[in-house]
């Protein structure tokens, strides 16, 4: 442990129970001024309650911190940001319906009058290499762009000391790119970052220090950059990790034929599809990378049948299923799981019977001529909590009472256990513990094996490179030509995220701004005096 | 049948009266709802305004005093609301609905003994020289002072939305009460405060209804007036400019259809009655059929219920 | 300091303790506001909540009363219970009661005096129907428009109430009454009228047909597709969606079933205990069902309990009115106060509160 003196922030001891599960049990580490300092750990580790604690949003049961030297202990996030602490969320703390200079004084504690506040925005945005237009609705924005607001909402208050929670989840590859660049220079300029993340790459790669949780424990503290990948995640999650296998089957014939011109989304907000077409063979698995807001869940959406579309649009085995809701579609085969477990893909206050009973209804005859069978529902129920393996006390148990990777088993295992033709998933392992996900990534290569067609929509591009026969890529609701998963590098991949395929996009400017980004690191400063208009 | 006997200036003046109870009321509401809280009681905040007032106005001789009872009355009863919908987290609608019921009982209780008895004037302000302009004279200055304490506020409540931190703050609370959390907003302490002001503001509106609009005290003299104000803040979008024009619209209305009463016409008074009611509908079916902006503008967490887990 | 706790999963126990502990907490609070009121609050609680049902000297007019105020309550508050679950705010069961009683007396009028075995089912189907087109507005607004349903159907009252006065005086009026308002005696015309089925139960038709909507409603909750649906809109609605609930459908649905329940009970209650249209026609039922519903927990079962206390509570309220001098309106605000404790206690089965020493950093 590095001298008190020397460290921005120390922390000791810190212990916060919640009902059933300790979330931090004395954790102690310490960051110097200028570190890059990664907090490693699986979902559920205690990474995000630790950096509420720092934060001032939870209280801590016990424990002491120090930051300068002092003894700190923000009552409150102003509190913490009066002493020199900034937070980028996982979850964006922003409001859609106000502009972006409002946001940004909405996390300010002295902000200034709009108009001078617009000008520091556009300035200290453009000399980060994040530029943002202050007057335009965050609603409208981009992932990337709205990513871009919270950090310049802390820029703007000279953090001593920033805390990022999980920042690149919503990123492409080159916004990644841009990102660290960014972190970098704060690192440089003196600004200690606090680095949570779950990606052992990036973590490699960015910080120099790492303090690894399990189960609310320190476990390890390492230097990440003399550790290999594969070390860290061991560390992470405390053994050693299988490889999901799978047995290839030669794919078949086409099921799934999707063919969109234009869709206009049914939310606020949301993203228009457009000129989307995609077909999957029965035996292979599609995967569909982007970044989340890209149009993940309204393609979901078409494809489960809660957005209609013309009869033909849509075709299984060649029969336009378009106009057909979701209920007959999964009686003709066609599966899917949304991303959102708790409210969309199940009820939060209903049991797992009642939950199993929400797609299983006909494809299971749990209904017969109106009425439940409830004896049969239960037995489904517990069939699949068997066979998926979820830690449960029983069918009984509501939703919201399993844990994400124990909930998104029953989930997924309620789609494969119906012997669907084609299954779509939307983020199949997001938020979800490593042993989970990989059991949920064997039990979707194992129903391809079996002669299904599988859609994969993920952001994980590890997940869709370890699982995916083809990928393409969502970008602003339009989908590129799939290519062989082979033949694609991770840049290659990123290309096609940021937008870099062969339709006209509107990701251009992204490239351009990769390239101002590196004209401003040739000459830094530069950017600083003469702010674009 | 005599329409001459409709005087369009005397109408327009007696407009803004007829306008300046609901328009009292839906600018208290207007705010709770920016804060993320739907209240459905404004009909029982009325009515518990119009008693208090005029029992206390009654009692004092003094309307002011009375004006200033119902606006407490009315506030204590919507922190009822307050507290079993933010800090016990029940169901807005169900809890709106049972502040409407209560507030009837309560004031019908009250106010029993109360029929029939003349409440103090509320005298008219003639300003000098501007009361006598022609026309516009008698339509702006010659009314009593909450017709311009109403328009002040509807005002000021503009002005605090648009300009001032504060409003900035409200306005993220109900957008988004998680990340308003996150940045460290006390989402239930503003969320209280401005359930605060709709009750005040309902049972000023109240109070108008029995002091000035009326002038006396019957059970359920409101009749719809609340329900109506919460129509009035979805037709104006949640913008207080629109508020102003749809309650003085809405007040025309009612002004016109009493004078076609008045006037004879050959249509049964319980048909005109039933105008102003069906008139609202109308009205919110145009608002909401037009999607798009409209809709954008409606608080992201109105009549969501927050708890501040972990 | 005092933390909320949310559970894993609601609590059986307090879920069904919430609403007894209710009503014993507004008897507490309606003590209180009766000894305000200058009145002996335990003799108060004992005339509203005992002795309609117990004292020798009333019971046997206000025992058959029972099921006459009950009736109405339980058959419109099974309606209401479908809606609320889903979310979808039907608050205009006054309205559509009042004009069920229209129609069915529409048609009683019509046929006067003929005596035929069709007239008194004739109404009932008009009473339901009435009901049944009256929600439809607010559910073809929603529908089509978005309009939101709690204004529409609680505006829709007022105009209900306007027609029914418009009726009562006009085309309805009794043309022997002496000018008086209101219409003939519907009641004492044999054809139309909903008899005591048996003497001194009160049990008449709208009693039995609330019963059958309280099994019904049951079987339709518990054991048919359609009341999951409900369930499942009302908590998870894009859930719903994802299983395949299309909302406007459910809307209909709803809102349809409360108004003619809803339709059902006001046609009855014109048939028999009320008698004939009048201004005053509409008593409150369709408001005072939202606190059945609420009370009896959205439940078939616990609406069937809930009506009869709330029942009890009108009879009892007209007692104390005549007993002690205790203001009609009491009770309602009473009423009103019973359901503002059921929802304050409702998060007991749903959090668990948590008494914790404020922490010292």
């Amino acid at each position: 442990m590095s001298d008190t003196t020397e460290a921005l922030l120390r922390v000791e001891g810190i212990t916060r129970a919640y009902p059933g599960v300790i979330a931090n049990d004395d954790i102690s580490f310490a960051i110097r001024p200028g570190e890059v300092h990664a907090l490693l750990g699986e979902n559920g580790a205690g990474k995000s309650t630790l950096v509420k604690i720092i934060y001032g949003l939870v209280r801590p049961d016990a424990g002491q911190m120090w930051f300068q030297g002092a003894p700190f202990h923000p009552a409150d996030p102003s509190a913490a940001r009066a002493a020199g602490v900034g937070m980028v969320f996982q979850h964006f703390s922003l409001f859609d319906a106000l502009d972006v200079a409002e946001n940004v004084a909405l996390g300010m504690e002295n902000a200034p009058p709009q108009r001078q506040l617009a000008r520091s925005i556009r300035e200290i945005s453009q000399a980060y290499g994040l530029p943002l237009d202050p007057s335009r609705l965050v609603g409208e924005l981009s992932a990337g762009e709205r990513q871009r607001v919270e950090i310049v909402r802390c820029l703007l208050q000279n953090p001593k000391l920033l805390i990022m929670d999980e920042p690149t989840s919503v990123l492409t590859p080159q916004e990644v790119e841009i990102l660290f660049r960014t972190l970098r220079k704060l690192a440089a300029e003196g600004t200690a970052i606090l680095y949570i993340s779950h990606k052992l790459e990036e973590i490699r790669a960015l910080c120099e220090a790492a303090t690894i949780l399990r189960d609310g424990r320190v476990v390890d503290t390492c230097n990440p950059r003399e550790k290999t990948a594969r070390e860290l995640a061991e560390m992470m999650v405390g053994g050693t990790l299988q490889q999901p296998a799978r047995a290839k089957a030669p794919p078949g014939e086409t099921v799934l034929e999707l063919d969109i011109r234009t869709l206009p989304p049914a939310l606020a907000f949301g993203t228009t599809l457009r000129d989307l077409s995609l077909s999957v063979r029965a035996g292979e698995i599609l995967g569909i990378g982007g970044v989340a807001g890209n149009g993940q869940d309204e393609l979901l959406a078409v494809l489960s049948g809660e957005t209609r579309l013309p009869a033909q649009a849509l075709k299984l085995s060649g029969i336009g299923i378009g106009r057909l809701g979701a209920e007959r579609r999964r009686a003709l085969g066609l599966l899917s799981a949304p991303e959102e477990r708790l409210g969309h893909a199940a009820a939060p206050d209903m049991s797992l019977t009642e939950n199993a009973l929400l797609t299983g209804a006909s494809r299971e005859r749990l209904v017969s001529s109106g009425f439940i069978r409830w004896g049969r529902a239960r037995a489904f129920a517990r069939r699949i909590i068997q066979e998926f393996d979820v830690r449960t006390p029983g069918p009984a148990t509501p939703a919201r009472a399993l844990s994400g990777g124990n909930l998104q088993k029953f989930v997924i295992g309620r789609e494969v256990l119906q012997r669907p033709d084609v299954l779509v998933v939307n983020q199949p392992t997001w938020g979800v513990d490593a042993k989970a996900a990989a059991a949920i990534r064997q039990a979707l290569m194992d129903l391809a094996a079996q002669g299904a067609a599988v859609v994969v929509i993920s952001q994980d591009l590890d997940e869709l490179m370890e699982i995916a026969d083809r990928f393409a890529a969502l970008n602003a609701g339009r989908l590129s030509p799939p290519r062989d998963m082979r033949e694609l590098s991770l840049e290659a991949i990123g290309l096609m995220l940021g937008g870099a395929h062969d339709m006209e996009v509107a990701a251009d400017d992204a490239v351009e701004r990769t390239g101002e980004v590196i004209s401003e690191l040739v000459q830094p400063g530069a950017a600083n005096e003469e702010p674009r208009p | 049948m005599d329409l001459s006997s409709i005087n369009p200036i005397v109408l327009i003046a007696s407009m803004m009266a007829a306008a300046t109870p609901i328009l009292l009321a839906a600018t208290g509401e207007l705010i709770c709802e920016k804060s993320g809280v739907l209240n459905l009681g404004v009909e029982g905040m009325m009515i518990t305004g119009a008693v208090c007032g005029f029992v206390v106005a009654a009692g004092t001789g003094n309307p002011w005093l009375g004006f200033a009872f119902a606006a407490l009355a009315a506030l204590a009863i919507s922190l009822i609301f307050g507290i079993i919908t933010q800090v016990l987290m029940a169901n807005q609608v169900a809890t709106g609905l049972g502040l409407t019921l209560f507030g009837l009982g309560l004031s019908a209780l009250i106010g029993q003994g109360y029929q029939g008895v003349r409440p103090p004037r509320v005298p008219r302000i003639e300003i000098p020289y501007l009361s006598d302009i022609p026309v516009l004279g008698r339509i702006l200055f010659s009314h009593d002072p909450m017709v311009h304490i109403s328009l002040l506020l509807v005002v000021a409540v503009w002005v605090f939305l648009k300009f001032t931190r504060a409003g900035l703050i409200l306005r993220a609370v109900g957008e988004n009460h998680h990340a308003a959390h996150a940045l460290g907003y006390r989402v239930v302490r503003v969320r209280l405060m401005a359930i605060a002001f709709g009750g005040a503001m309902a049972g000023l509106g109240g109070a108008y209804l029995s002091l000035v609009r009326v002038p006396q005290w019957t059970e359920g003299m409101t009749a719809g007036a609340g329900w109506i104000a919460l129509a009035l803040v979805v037709f104006a979008a949640w913008r207080p400019w629109r508020l102003l024009l749809g309650a003085y619209l809405f007040g025309g209305i009612v002004v016109l259809q009493l004078n076609l009463q008045a006037a004879g016409v050959r249509i049964p008074v319980e048909y005109l009655a039933m105008s102003p009611y069906l008139i609202t509908i109308l009205v919110l079916v145009i608002i909401s059929s037009s999607r798009g902006r409209n809709a954008l503008n409606a608080p992201g967490s109105l009549n969501r219920t927050y708890h501040a887990s972990q | 300091m005092i933390r909320l706790e949310r559970r894993p999963a609601p609590s059986r126990f307090w879920t069904a303790a919430t609403p007894v502990l209710a009503v014993l907490l507004t008897m507490l609070a309606g003590g209180l506001m009766f000894a305000l009121l200058g009145k002996d609050p335990v003799a108060a609680i004992r005339i509203i909540f005992w002795d309609p049902l117990f004292n020798p000297q009333f019971a046997s007019y206000s025992r058959p009363q029972l099921l006459v105020k009950a009736g109405p309550l339980i058959l419109i508050a099974v309606g209401l219970s479908f809606g609320f679950r889903a979310n979808i705010w039907n608050i205009g069961a006054e309205g559509q009661y009042i004009i069920g009683a229209l129609c069915g007396a529409g048609v009683a009028l019509a046929f006067y005096p003929l005596e035929a075995w069709f007239i008194f089912p004739l109404m009932v189907l008009a009473g339901a129907l009435g009901g049944w087109a009256w929600a439809m507005i607010p559910a073809i607004l929603k529908t089509r428009f978005n309009t939101n349903e709690i204004l529409v159907s609680l505006l829709l009252v007022y105009v209900a109430e306007r027609l029914l006065a418009a009726l009562a005086m006009g085309r309805m009026r009794n043309p022997e009454g002496g000018g008086f308002p209101g219409s003939r005696n519907i009641a004492n015309y044999p054809s139309a009228s909903n008899t005591e089925l048996i003497a001194n139960t009160g049990m008449h038709w709208g009693v039995v047909t609330a019963f059958i909507a309280v099994i019904f409603g049951y079987i339709l909750l518990h054991r048919h597709i359609l009341g999951y649906h409900v369930q499942l809109a009302g908590q998870a609605p894009r859930a719903a969606r994802f299983a395949g609930v299309n909302p406007d459908r459910l809307v209909m649905f709803c809102l349809g079933l409360a108004g003619l329940l809803a339709g059902l009970a006001g046609m009855f209650e014109v048939a028999g205990p009320a008698g004939r249209i009048n201004i005053d026609f509409g008593s409150g039922y369709g408001f005072t069902a939202i606190i059945v519903a609420f009370l009896g927990r959205l439940h078939p079962i616990g609406i069937l309990l809930a009506g009869l206390l709330l029942g009890l509570t009108y009879i009892g309220g007209e007692l104390a009115q005549m007993m002690l001098g205790l203001p009609s309106a009491a009770i309602q605000a009473f009423q009103g106060m019973l359901l503002f404790f059921l929802l304050a206690l409702d998060m007991l089965s749903n959090y668990r509160i948590r008494l914790k020493p404020r922490e010292v950093a």
